[in-house]
């Protein structure tokens, strides 16, 4: 076993766990975040994708005692209060979602992406950042055209602020 | 997964002797070790990991010559100024790996420690006549490849940092499984002091290797031009169900040809 | 229409959670004292299980039970049947193997379910299962069903003769002879549709529940159609009785027909959990996925088609060897035969069709109906034939396509369906058009400069869905009746439930069935409510698959909405002392035509609650229940155009454009069909160009994963352009035909047609990787 604490959407939580115990079933079991999903086994699907110390990975990948001390933002911990983060009212918007189960890692996903990104994004890029997320519902295009959305929008509001 | 003990190390030193025991693995990124232990193919009895320890990480460029800590992530590589600056080729090949969450976990001492045939990086540190610094001493690129997952590392024994002198010129193109985005071909071309050298990942049955046709049209002339019409032998190629060993053979030409041009630009 | 009526773009109102995290997955799924469930399966194509021990895996830590197919059958759990009975021609009925959910005696594909082991983690249960020993002695094994039935071949049920499960015809033999007599011109053509796993992003997942207390079983499953689980589960698995089981689907992670079936996990898992004493949760890891979900289309096909001198078509003329897998799933006979040959007229008149389908037993995973189902495999063998038979005869494809269709409804074809309604004409002047089709020729010229291959290629596809008319679907064998159930609740506020058979896993229903009550009673989007997916709420639905959510469910709902607004108005009425008939309803208002009295929506529904002043006789409350049986199937059709660009030296092919020209009838929310569309081309761009499940010989599944089996990622894909005409369909209420399949069915055909048009050669199968388009590149000496 395994004392891991780290702090997940503001909050400090430890747990005793197994050392097997991967980061993904730590969020999803133990503190019962289940917004972050696991779609395959081989580190591929990006379901699982989460914030860790601020960088997107694949929760699925690592192990809960590898993260501990680390900083975590899951989809549950994206949006401030009641309004929506902008990738999230988005990804809404313009029809990004149809089942929703690759969505919380696209939206981790894309949000880690236009923070690199702060020069713009264009549709080629985007596809080709999205290599390790899956969806088999939208064929992209929606989820493309709510990236390149957000991704104009928060660079307005950054304009702004500054 | 089965079950398995972790210890996370802080110094090398520690991470040394925590490896003593039998079945002990270092866990770097994870990002092959952990999908290979999750779906049981690797049963590791403890788990040593080395992404804490400072002194693993981070790229120096010091007039030509490059040190990269072996616990520098890929986007670390792919997103580094001075490196982008003194090896861009290498920089390229980091950005190119996996995907990028794949990319701001994994490292390239497990990459090079792990010696997976489809793996990017050995390609680049067999072209540049790179060096492999372990706890114990210092391995010629040449002579740390030695096979499919094979490398020159002993029991207990960690990259440390790898090193290299810039090249004049260089480029690296890759094939990739449309599946698993590996390289199917990934070719690195890199032209310095010492002539030109070509090495070919994803494709050989025994891993990594350097094409000498391929170097010897280059080395007349470094151009695309020049490796257009090169036939690389398919015989000792690999071949699987997305890949035969003749259109591996073909797409060698073709990645060269590509990464000679990037070389160039 | 209003702003959140039929036609809004509104935006859907179930995103909320599943942006937030919020969303609610059988694996989200926690019941007081639940413990985790893995299954040993068999690691061989075919074999006889000689010997289980289970009595290590009983020691394992944590572990409450290690259950066997011999326990099962000792408590009379049934065996997984198939729905759909089909007589052969020579009528006789098929040969059904049987098919336990735990293999007592023998496994008959990688993957069979063998032994349940339940534990109190997930980690835990595949410990012990490593345990179990189960012994075999291994038997040949045959995958290919063009070999299935050859002499010696394995035999994999002794109720199939050969492997055969039966031959079935469809449509006049001797009149396509007589047809094909008179043809000037024959062009024959083989085809492999290949073999697809439909990869859903949220895995299968099973919790079943047991409450001794009550007697009573609960299943939170991963379906499409709760009721039908519950129905089967009951009528023929002896699971329990209806009224002591609940299926509830909560949120489901996609479907595309996987998660139509009733797998042996739920089943076992509902039985393990009586046996064991606690609730047992099973999720499936992907590879598991790809070994036993119901895998996808799998025909070999040989077609002729006669033409006459002036290039009409005369005649039709295919055979096909469709691999069921190794046991009948549920819909599986329907697949190959009444959902694929009854479209082999495609949108052209045809004279004379025959086809003959064969149904073979494979020692590989169960295959049925996948996005499109049947119809797909039936497009492409039309528009490849269309294609390349214009590539024969030296005139244009697009002229070839137009002398044959379909002009005048409705139409009756050689092979059961009448069109009722359609413009091909319409659909293929919009994708010409929107294509650019006739400045091809520039661009491939100025490809040509690049070194570069490209192609045009097109399919104008048709599909038959709101599946179906009961008593048609019964004459032709199928078990179950394909209606749609509806129960609109008005609350004594005037807020509105409504209870649907239908299952929303990502089509929007909450959001356009919505916006239906909105269009009637001009009651706001978040003033209603959708209810599905559990059978203790939803009294009964047949489900959400063949695109029926719309033309068949919504259907049931405009009839509820239909009695409920006749009721509303009387109560309106007595309330405005008018007569019902000037009643009218107008944003939320109901009035008395041409004057301003007035009763809004939620004081009459009040009146209807508090029944102090209702016309004399009437029942207090307001709350209707409709079942809708629709007459005919709908017919969505369309026109695709792919153009591809081909790196020689690579093979690679990229999709420089693709242009979709679809009739869906009316249609709710375009947004919605939108991203149907869009997600639908995408599966079908995945099959012609990167997807395939291949085994090899001793039925291994070699792309059991992500690794190996290559999913459309977006930067595989372009944009798409889409337009869309319309026809409305004359046979439901709302002139809907349906939208979810049409993507997969026509683009196929549309992306292989590109390919072969720029290497110059026909000699090309699916997928069309780049490994596979590099050697027919070069073939062509490209």
């Amino acid at each position: 076993m395994s004392d891991v604490s780290m702090t997940v959407n503001g909050k400090r939580v430890s747990a005793a766990v197994e050392d097997r115990t991967l980061l993904v079933h730590f969020l999803r079991e133990n503190l019962g975040l289940t917004g972050t999903h696991v779609g395959c086994d081989t580190s591929q699907c990006g379901a699982c994708v989460v914030h860790v110390d601020g960088k997107a990975v694949k929760s699925c990948t690592m192990i809960a005692a590898q993260a501990s001390g680390s900083t975590i933002v899951t989809i549950e911990g994206l949006a401030e209060g009641a309004d929506l983060h902008p990738v999230q009212a988005a990804f809404k918007q313009h029809h990004g979602l149809q089942c929703g189960f690759c969505t919380p890692g696209m939206i981790m996903a894309a949000t880690d992406m236009i923070a690199r990104h702060p020069e713009g994004l264009d549709e080629a890029t985007v596809r080709h950042e999205l290599e390790g997320n899956i969806c088999r519902c939208t064929g992209y295009h929606n989820i493309v055209k709510a990236i390149l959305a957000a991704s104009e929008t928060m660079s307005k509001g950054a304009a702004k602020a500054a | 997964m089965y079950p398995v003990n972790y210890h996370r190390a802080a110094s090398v030193a520690e991470a040394v002797n925590l490896l003593a025991s039998e079945d002990a693995k270092a866990l770097s990124g994870g990002m092959t070790l952990i999908p290979a232990m999750k779906t049981r193919l690797a049963a590791p009895s403890d788990l040593v990991d080395l992404g804490h320890i400072a002194d693993l990480k981070g790229i120096t460029v010091s007039g030509s010559e490059i040190t990269i800590g072996a616990a520098t992530t890929h986007a670390e590589v792919a997103g580094n100024a001075a490196l982008k600056q003194a090896a861009p080729a290498v920089a390229h090949l980091a950005s190119l790996i996996g995907d990028p969450h794949v990319r701001h976990k994994g490292t390239i001492g497990g990459s090079v420690a792990n010696n997976d045939p489809a793996a990017d990086y050995p390609a680049a540190l067999l072209a540049l006549g790179a060096t492999i610094v372990t706890n114990k001493r210092s391995v010629a690129a040449e002579d740390f490849f030695t096979g499919l997952f094979e490398t020159a590392l002993e029991d207990a024994e960690i990259i440390t940092s790898v090193s290299f002198t810039a090249p004049e010129r260089a480029g690296y193109e890759k094939f990739r499984n449309p599946a698993s985005r590996y390289a199917i071909v990934g070719v690195f071309v890199a032209k310095g002091a010492d002539g030109v050298r070509v090495a070919v990942a994803g494709a050989g049955d025994e891993g990594v290797f350097r094409s000498s046709e391929l170097e010897s049209a280059l080395s007349g002339s470094f151009t695309p031009d020049a490796v257009a019409g090169v036939k690389v032998p398919a015989d000792n190629l690999m071949s699987d169900m997305h890949a035969s060993a003749e259109y591996r053979a073909s797409l060698i030409t073709v990645m060269a040809k590509r990464a000679v041009a990037r070389a160039n630009s | 229409m209003g702003i959140e009526g039929i036609g809004a773009r509104v935006a859907r109102k179930e995103d909320k959670r599943f942006i937030t995290g919020a969303g609610r997955y059988v694996d989200d799924m926690v019941v007081p004292g639940m413990k985790h469930a893995a299954f040993v399966r068999s690691p061989h194509a075919h074999a006889e299980i000689t010997s289980i021990d289970v009595s290590a895996a009983q020691e394992m830590p944590g572990v409450y039970g290690v259950l066997t197919g011999k326990q099962l059958k000792a408590d009379g759990i049934g065996n997984i049947i198939c729905g759909w009975m089909i007589h052969s021609k020579d009528g006789s009925p098929m040969k059904m193997g049987a098919w336990s959910p735990l293999a007592v005696d023998r496994v008959r594909y990688v993957g069979d379910a063998v032994v349940i082991v339940v534990a109190d983690t997930k980690g835990q249960a595949r410990d012990a299962a490593e345990k179990v020993e189960i012994s075999y002695k291994e038997l040949p094994a045959v995958i290919d069903a063009s070999k299935a039935m050859d002499a010696g071949a394995p035999q994999i049920h002794p109720e199939a003769e050969n492997n055969l499960i039966f031959d079935w015809d469809l449509g006049n033999a001797d009149e396509t002879a007589a047809a094909f007599s008179q043809a000037a011109h024959v062009v024959k053509l083989d085809i492999i549709n290949n073999r697809l796993v439909p990869n859903a992003m949220e895995p299968r997942a099973a919790l079943g529940h047991y409450d001794k207390a009550e007697d009573h079983y609960t299943c939170w499953t991963t379906s499409q159609n709760p009721h039908v689980a519950r129905l089967v589960m009951s009528a023929f698995y002896n699971v329990a009785p209806e009224n002591k089981l609940r299926v509830i689907a909560p949120d489901v992670g996609g479907g595309f027909g996987s998660k139509i079936y009733i797998y042996p996990e739920e089943i076992v898992c509902l039985w393990a959990s009586k046996k064991t004493g606690v609730p047992v949760k099973w999720v499936a890891d992907r590879t598991e996925s790809f070994l036993t979900d119901a895998h996808g289309r799998d025909h070999h096909t040989h077609a002729e088609m006669a033409f006459d001198k002036d290039h009409k078509i005369l005649g039709l003329k295919v055979e096909t060897k469709a691999n069921l897998g190794a046991y009948m799933s549920l819909f599986s006979s329907a697949t190959p035969t009444y959902l694929y040959a009854t479209l082999l007229s495609g949108q052209y008149n045809i004279p004379a069709i025959h086809a003959n389908v064969k149904a073979i037993y494979t020692n590989t995973a169960p295959v049925d109906a996948y996005r499109g189902a049947g119809r797909p495999e039936a497009t492409f063998v039309m528009e490849r034939m269309l294609e390349v038979a214009a590539r024969q005869l030296g005139v244009s494809p697009v002229d070839l396509r137009r002398k044959n269709f379909v002009t005048v409804f409705p139409h009756q074809t050689p092979v059961i369906m009448c069109y009722d309604a359609g413009d091909y004409a319409a659909s293929l002047d919009a994708a010409l058009k929107a294509s650019d089709y006739a400045g091809f020729p520039q661009r491939k010229e100025a490809a040509a400069r690049e070194g570069k291959l490209r192609g045009i290629g097109l399919s104008c596809y048709i599909e038959a869905c709101g599946i179906a008319p009961s008593a048609a679907v019964g004459s032709l064998g199928a078990g179950v009746g394909l209606w749609e159930s509806a129960e609109v609740r008005v609350n004594a506020v005037g807020t509105i439930e409504v209870l649907t058979g239908s299952h929303s896993h990502g089509q929007g229903h909450e959001t356009t069935f919505a916006q239906l009550v909105n269009e009637r009673f001009g009651v706001p989007l978040d003033s209603v409510s959708i209810v599905h997916g559990d059978t203790d709420k939803v009294q009964m639905g047949m489900g959400t698959y063949g695109s029926r959510s719309g033309a068949v469910g919504m259907s049931a709902i405009v009839k509820a909405l239909d009695k409920v607004e006749a009721k509303a108005k009387k109560i309106a009425a007595h309330l405005l002392e008018a007569d019902e008939g000037d009643i009218v309803i107008e944003n939320g208002t109901l009035k008395v035509a041409g004057t301003d009295k007035n009763v809004p929506w939620f004081q009459m529904a009040l009146a209807a609650y508090t029944a102090h002043n209702l016309p004399g006789g009437m029942e207090p409350g307001l709350k209707e229940t409709a079942f809708y049986d629709p007459s005919n199937f709908t017919f969505p059709a369309g026109c695709y155009v792919c153009e591809v660009e081909i790196d020689p030296d690579t093979g690679v092919t990229k999709i420089v454009q693709f242009v979709a020209a679809d009739d869906f009838g009316n249609i709710i929310n375009p947004m919605i069909v939108e991203g149907q569309v869009h997600g639908g081309i995408a599966q079908g761009v995945g099959q012609a160009l990167l997807e395939g499940a291949f085994y090899d010989d001793t039925g291994q599944l070699l792309t059991a994963s992500y690794m190996d089996y290559t999913m459309p990622r977006a930067s595989d894909l372009p944009s798409f352009q889409l337009s869309t005409s319309n026809t409305p369909c004359p046979g439901n209420p709302l002139g809907m035909k349906g939208c979810g399949e049409a993507g997969a069915i026509g683009s196929p055909p549309a992306v292989i047609n590109a390919i072969t048009d720029a290497l110059g050669h026909e000699n090309l199968t699916m997928p069309a990787t780049p490994q596979k388009v590099w050697a027919a590149a070069r073939a062509a000496g490209r």
